[in-house]
This record gives C-alpha cells, sequence and structure tokens, in this order.
C-alpha cells in the first residue's frame, strides 16, 4: 500500500474545478460560525435617517453590488451603474458578476463569513429562503423612505417581495415565460398570427406538418420544461402548493393534464424524441422548430441571428384560463455584522435611481415593474417586450416558501424530466414526485423553524 | 519466473558497490551519532503539516458534519446522531433512491470503464515504446487530450453528440446509418457516450505511466527470454508483465478512484439523463451539499462512498497479489 499517498493526489487531479470550488466555501463556516449568535442578536433591520427622496449626501461610500448579470443583460447593467457613479459624486457602486447558480451558493456562505456585498439581486423566488437564512434584511423602511407602495408596481410582483409579514425585495422587472416563433415558416405553413388558443396552437402545428415542417414545437425535457410544466398548471387552474404551504400540490388534475398536454406534443409527432438541453432552442435559431416557448431574456440573443425572422407573442390558451410563469429581479440588501448607516442611505439612493432608470434595463429584455415606466411610451416602442408586458396581469411567480426552490429542483423537475425522456408515465411521476416533495417540504418547515 | 527476474536485477545492480561498501556501511551504524528527539519530526514537518491541513482535518470534519443536521447557513445546527446514515439505508427515506441510483450510475460506469482504461493504453504503451519514425509526435498526440480541462471536453462531445442537432448524427446519417441515436439522452447510449470520452481524454496519461514502466524492465531479461527462444507472447507475458506488476497495481487502483469519482463529464455531457439515471455519486453528494446545503446527508453519503472505495482498493491489491504468486 506504498502508493496511497500518490492515489489520493492523482485521483483529485481529475475531479473538476467546482469540486476545488467547494471543498472552499465547506472552510468557510468555519471562519464565520462563532460570531452567528452575536450577529442574531444585533438588530437586523436597518433604520432610516436619510433623506427621504432617496439622495444621499453623506461621506463618500463604496459599495459592492453583485448580481448574476452574466449574460446579454449584464452590459445593460454595467452601464446604468457606471452613469449612476457619474451622476453621484460621493458614491462608487462596484459591480461583481457571477453566475446565478453559483451567486445563490456564494453569497449566503459570504454574508454569514461576514464577507458578502452591500447589496445584490436576487429572484423573487429566492427572497423566503434568503430571509429565512438571514442573508438579507428587511426593507419596509426603505420602501417607506423611497416612498414606494403597492400602486406603484404590478401587485403580484409587489406582493412577491414580503416574506412574514415583511418586505424583503425592491422590484426591478419582471421577466415571464413567451412563445416564440419563426415568422418564415409561419408564412410557408399559411398561418397569418400567433395562435392564442389551444384548437389554434393544435392546428397550426398540424398546418406545419402538411407543409413538410416535421418538427414545429420541440418539447424539452430540461430547462425551461419545468417553467413550462409550471404556466399549464396555472393554466389548468391547479396551485403547485396548497394554501398554507404544508403540502405540495402539482400532481392535481390541472397538473397531470398539464404534463401530459407535454407529452402529446411528441406522441403525435409534433416533437422529436430525446430532446438534449437547449436543442430546442438551438433548432428554433436554425429554423428547424417553428415554435417554442423560452424566457423574456432570449430577445437580444434572438436578435444578433442573422436572416431570422421571428416574433414573440403571449403563451396561447391551453388550459382552462390564462396564466404564465414568471420571475422578477429584486434589489436586497445583504446583512452585515457592523451596520452602517451612509451606506444604508447610499444602497437607497442606488435602488431609487436604478429603478427610476429601468426603461434602460428594459432594453436588456426585461419588463419594468415600476407602472410609471412600463407604462411609458418609451417602453412601448420596444415591440417585443411590450408584447409579453400584456401577460403582466396574469403572471404567477413559485411561493414564498424557504427552501421551495430547492424542493422543486429535486421533486417537480425531475417528474417533468422523467415523464418527457420517456422513463415514467406522467401521472406517476407526478405522484412519486409529490410524495418526497411533502417528506421535503416538512424537513424544511422543521428547519426554518415556521 | 518472477524470482529470476529479482535475481538477475539485484546481480545488475549490486555489482559495481562490491564487498567494501557494505563494510564501510556496517561500520557507520555502529557508532550512530545521536539526534536531539524532535530531528525526524522536523524532517517529517512539513509533510504533515499539509496532510494535517489538508487530509486529517477534513475527513475529522467531515465525520463530525456527518452526524449533524448541518446547514452551513443556519444558526443551529442540530446533532442528529447516526440519523443521515439510517436515511441512505431506509428505503421510504427522500434520499434513499436518489442516493442508490447515483450508486449504481457510478458503479456501471466505474466496471465498464476501467477494463477499457487499463488495457487500451497498455496497448498504446506497448507500440509506442517501439522504435520508428515520428515516435515523440504520437506520444505528444495520445497525451493531448489529457491536458484538456473537463470543461472543454464536456462542452466539445455535448455539442458532438448531440442527438438532435449535433455532427455526430449527422455524419452517420449521411453515411446512410441511423441518425437519431439518443447519445446524451438514453441508456444504454449515454454510457457509450460517457465511457468513449472518457477513455479518448485519459488514455494518455495510464500510457504515460506504462511507458515509464516499460523503461524500467532491464534489456537483459529480453535478450535472455530472446536467447532461450521465447516467442513475442511469451516474452510479454514472462517478461513484460511480471515487470510491469508494481506499475499494473498503480494503474488500476488509481484508474477506479478516479472513475469512481466521474463527476463533470457527466454533469456535461448528459446532465444525469435519462431522468438522472446517469447522474453519478459524486455529482449527487455536490447536488446535495453544495446546492441544497444539507451538508450532514452529503457528508454521510461521501463516507459510504469511501467505504467502497477503500474496499474497492484492498480487494484488487490482494487479487493482484495473488495473481501474480501464481
Amino acid at each position: 500500500m506504498t502508493t496511497s499517498p500518490e492515489t489520493t493526489r492523482v485521483s483529485r487531479g481529475r475531479v473538476l474545478g467546482l469540486g476545488a470550488a467547494g471543498a472552499a466555501t465547506l472552510f468557510l463556516p468555519g471562519c464565520g460560525g462563532s460570531d452567528t449568535k452575536e450577529k442574531l442578536n444585533q438588530s437586523q433591520q436597518g433604520t432610516s435617517t436619510g433623506g427621504s427622496s432617496g439622495g444621499y449626501s453623506g461621506p463618500a461610500v463604496k459599495l459592492a453590488f453583485w448580481n448574476g448579470f452574466t449574460g446579454g443583460d449584464g452590459p445593460y447593467m454595467e452601464r446604468l451603474v457606471k452613469r449612476f457613479n457619474a451622476a453621484h459624486k460621493n458614491i462608487t457602486v462596484a459591480m461583481n458578476k457571477l453566475e446565478w447558480a453559483n451567486y445563490y451558493q456564494k453569497v449566503p456562505a459570504a454574508v454569514q463569513a461576514g464577507k458578502g456585498p452591500d447589496l445584490g439581486i436576487m429572484h423573487i423566488d429566492q427572497l423566503a429562503t434568503n430571509a429565512a437564512r438571514q442573508v438579507i434584511i428587511p426593507l419596509d423602511d426603505v420602501a417607506k423612505s423611497l416612498k414606494l407602495d403597492k400602486s406603484d408596481f404590478a401587485a403580484a410582483v409587489w406582493d412577491g417581495g414580503e416574506y412574514q409579514g415583511s418586505r424583503y425585495g425592491i422590484p426591478l422587472d419582471t421577466h415571464p415565460l413567451g412563445f416564440y416563433y419563426d415568422e418564415k415558416l409561419m408564412q410557408q405553413a399559411g398561418i397569418d398570427a400567433p395562435p392564442e388558443t389551444k384548437a389554434d396552437f393544435e392546428a397550426a402545428l398540424k398546418k406545419f406538418e402538411a407543409k413538410g415542417i416535421k418538427n414545429p414545437f420541440w418539447m424539452p425535457a430540461t430547462w425551461p420544461a419545468h417553467l413550462m410544466f409550471m404556466s399549464l398548471l396555472w393554466q389548468f387552474g391547479g396551485e403547485l402548493v396548497s394554501a398554507d404551504g404544508k403540502k405540495a400540490a402539482f400532481n392535481s388534475e390541472a397538473g397531470k393534464n398539464a404534463l401530459n398536454w407535454m407529452l402529446s406534443m411528441q406522441k403525435q409527432g409534433f416533437s422529436p424524441k430525446n430532446v438534449a438541453p437547449d436543442s430546442q432552442y438551438v433548432a428554433f435559431k436554425n429554423e428547424k422548430n417553428a415554435f417554442t416557448w423560452d424566457g423574456i431574456w432570449q430577445i437580444n440573443d434572438l436578435k444578433k441571428v442573422p436572416g431570422l425572422k421571428w416574433g414573440v407573442a403571449p403563451l396561447p390558451q391551453i388550459g382552462s384560463q390564462k396564466a404564465v410563469w414568471a420571475s422578477s429581479h429584486n434589489f436586497v440588501i445583504m446583512k452585515n455584522r457592523n451596520v452602517d448607516q451612509n451606506k444604508l442611505d447610499a444602497s437607497k439612493a442606488f435602488i431609487s435611481w436604478i429603478s427610476q432608470h429601468s426603461i434602460d434595463w428594459a432594453k436588456a429584455g426585461q419588463i419594468p415593474a415600476r407602472n410609471s415606466v412600463r407604462e411609458s411610451a418609451a417602453f412601448k416602442a420596444l415591440p417585443q417586450q411590450s408584447a409579453l408586458a400584456k401577460q403582466i396581469s396574469y403572471v404567477h411567480f413559485p411561493p414564498a416558501l424557504p427552501g421551495w426552490g430547492d424542493v422543486s429542483v429535486q421533486t417537480l423537475e425531475q417528474a417533468v424530466i422523467a415523464a418527457v425522456q420517456g422513463k415514467k408515465a406522467p401521472d406517476k411521476a407526478l405522484d412519486d414526485a409529490v410524495s418526497k416533495a411533502n417528506q421535503l417540504l416538512e424537513e424544511n418547515a422543521k428547519k426554518y423553524g415556521s | 519466473m518472477a524470482s529470476v527476474t529479482r535475481d538477475s536485477s539485484d546481480v545488475a545492480r549490486g555489482a559495481p558497490s562490491g564487498p567494501v561498501g557494505l563494510t564501510r556501511r556496517r561500520g557507520a551504524r555502529r557508532h550512530p551519532t545521536r539526534a536531539a528527539w524532535y530531528v525526524p519530526y522536523l524532517f517529517l514537518a512539513p509533510y504533515l503539516v499539509l496532510f494535517t491541513a489538508f487530509a486529517l482535518i477534513p475527513a475529522g470534519l467531515l465525520v463530525w458534519i456527518s452526524l449533524h443536521d448541518w446547514d452551513f447557513l443556519l444558526p443551529g445546527k442540530p446533532w442528529s446522531g447516526l440519523d443521515n446514515y439510517r436515511k441512505l439505508f431506509d428505503s421510504g427515506s427522500t434520499v434513499y433512491s436518489d442516493y442508490w441510483q447515483s450508486m449504481k450510475a457510478t458503479g456501471i460506469f466505474t466496471v465498464f470503464s476501467v477494463p477499457f482504461l487499463v488495457a487500451l493504453p497498455l496497448l498504446l504503451a506497448l507500440v509506442l515504446n517501439g522504435r520508428f519514425f515520428g515516435r515523440s509526435f504520437f506520444r505528444a498526440v495520445y497525451f493531448a487530450p489529457f491536458v484538456l480541462g473537463v470543461g472543454v471536453i464536456g462542452v466539445l462531445w455535448q455539442y458532438l453528440l448531440d442527438p438532435n442537432v449535433g455532427p455526430i448524427n449527422h455524419w452517420l446519417g449521411s453515411l446512410g446509418l441511423r441518425d437519431d441515436i439518443p447519445w446524451t439522452t438514453d441508456t444504454p447510449w449515454v454510457w457509450v457516450s460517457l465511457i468513449g470520452a472518457t477513455v479518448w481524454w485519459t488514455i494518455g496519461y495510464n500510457t504515460v505511466i506504462y511507458l515509464a514502466g516499460l523503461q524500467d524492465i532491464p534489456r537483459e531479461l529480453y535478450e535472455a527470454a530472446k536467447v532461450d527462444g521465447a516467442s513475442p507472447g511469451q516474452r510479454f507475458r514472462h517478461v513484460t508483465l511480471p515487470g510491469l506488476r508494481v506499475v499494473l497495481v498503480f494503474v488500476v487502483i488509481i484508474t477506479i478512484l478516479a472513475s469512481a469519482n466521474m463527476f463533470g463529464q457527466s454533469y456535461l455531457i448528459t446532465n444525469g439523463a435519462p431522468a438522472q439515471q446517469s447522474r453519478t455519486a459524486i455529482m449527487y453528494i455536490a447536488e446535495k451539499g453544495l446546492r441544497n446545503f444539507q451538508m450532514g446527508e452529503a457528508a454521510a453519503m461521501s463516507l459510504v462512498l469511501t467505504t467502497f472505495l477503500v474496499l474497492a482498493s484492498v480487494i484488487t491489491v490482494f487479487a493482484m497479489r495473488r495473481a501474480a504468486r501464481d
């Protein structure tokens, strides 16, 4: 056994770099763990003394602002930050981007270790989890001093930023799923407008087939398949969880209808089997897939495809009512061991300024959360964005339940994958996933003490 | 045959020193200079510090974490005793079926990849050990993929093997063959893809180790065998293989461990498809621990995996020893 030290070294060298990153995060709790109690005793609420309009006149401060805008949206936010810095001599905002998946792993660990940023962006369905984990602080006060309330925002977006009676996020935008269509292929098949109902949608698919477009609607098994499933679930009148948040409910009749409809696209031959991750989107860009449902954030990416003639519309109504999955980017302020009033005031000024200038953010492929911006002429001049903004009155967000994101990944997403990849019957896949989700929800309720 | 090898090499190596050297060494041993008690520890210190920091402490912490409901972002980390282990063996728990499915994936990958990763590099090393024009070039060519990171090869093969829009199915189709093979989305094809990509990627690594081993076998042995009338096959069986025994044990063990630690390929190429059947143990442990923050469960899982790997290594060593004795 003289080979053992070499053995471990060599095998370690072969493990993916992610392993090393994981090891680094593993050590973080060791550094911050002992202060946990002290931190808990500290006041968590940033109290306000600063100017009510969000202006800041204190000494020069630097703010660290983290987010996950690593895609085509990054440069838009960077430009906004640059303009903000130029307009505010005493505030310097430094923006740091990391992939969302990494972001939600690293931010909590960094905050825990006292090395977190001052403010950041989080998705609406992450707020409850991070509030329960004490990563972010309540912002009721910020909202009050910026004179923001429900009437300034779309109702669902504003209400979604609350957890246990406190506000944790100031909404920046809404990004729903959309229905992208290939205009050239539609013309070939003699379809003049994107279908809006189930009957029209299926009739359109048949027209494509009649014109030799073999697979007009590719059904993915992975991203964004679960977003499609949730949209359909809500359209058929279902819910993800029970009203008290204790039981999963997506195996209802509505859920089964939703998943069976997705599978029927495959069974009727509208979609090939075995669609690999992202293939449906690649095929859409290459004019092999006529219809695809994807996020609003793809707008700018599709604009770059030479020769592709496309449009985007609200999701067709497949179920008994209109509904669509959406998420929303929210400003959050990170919990900090040493509360610095100047930094808090400067953060408020930043949030307020960006929110007022969110028309420039809309250009990145977003719908502004603020009514005044969404109703402005400048926003109406963005054809794709304003087409998808028609959905704003019926968008649905995942529930504000701490840990729901983890539960959903392990259950709902797996059920969709297993069914679309043909490894489980849809009804059974959903039933299995729900019974596991119930177990996980129970564990979470214990863990988060709710 | 093994004893012959040892004798002849002793003769070859012992020849220059002779009896004089031996007496001198014995004389030195009779009057040892007594060093302070801590001197040996000083020599060991650099290694021990690293070993303690990067192996002992993490291993201890791993055991400790596995006995808790350890979410490193929550202030409370309640003691849970052997609960995390009980869950792994309780078919009604939330992790049971996923964990054992991932262990099965790791098992399938290891069982089917190790033979290729042990045998093919040996053949390649035998060829590359010969003398021919452009030898260094070919050695470099076969080693080249190994310098690429798993991210690069993962994205590369994911693109090449895409069942709907990938070039491989397209080429198969233009040759008149089946053009809808689900390389990255259905069994058993995902295993063909993962093992194929891994062999292509790491073949050069084991080849280099074999080459070093082959160059350590004294040329005289081959000459002596030739004089005794041994055929090339006999020379391989009775000279090359025994000469490579230690190298072979080493290669088999590191290959088993590397295969059992497979993560990046299935993470990037198949993303666990179909329905997580190709999600390996390490991939599942990483998801549990780093994405769902369930450190306690993840620690227990990796300890169970470690136990299996230690067993596999011990069995390999003993099996190879017995094979050498026979």
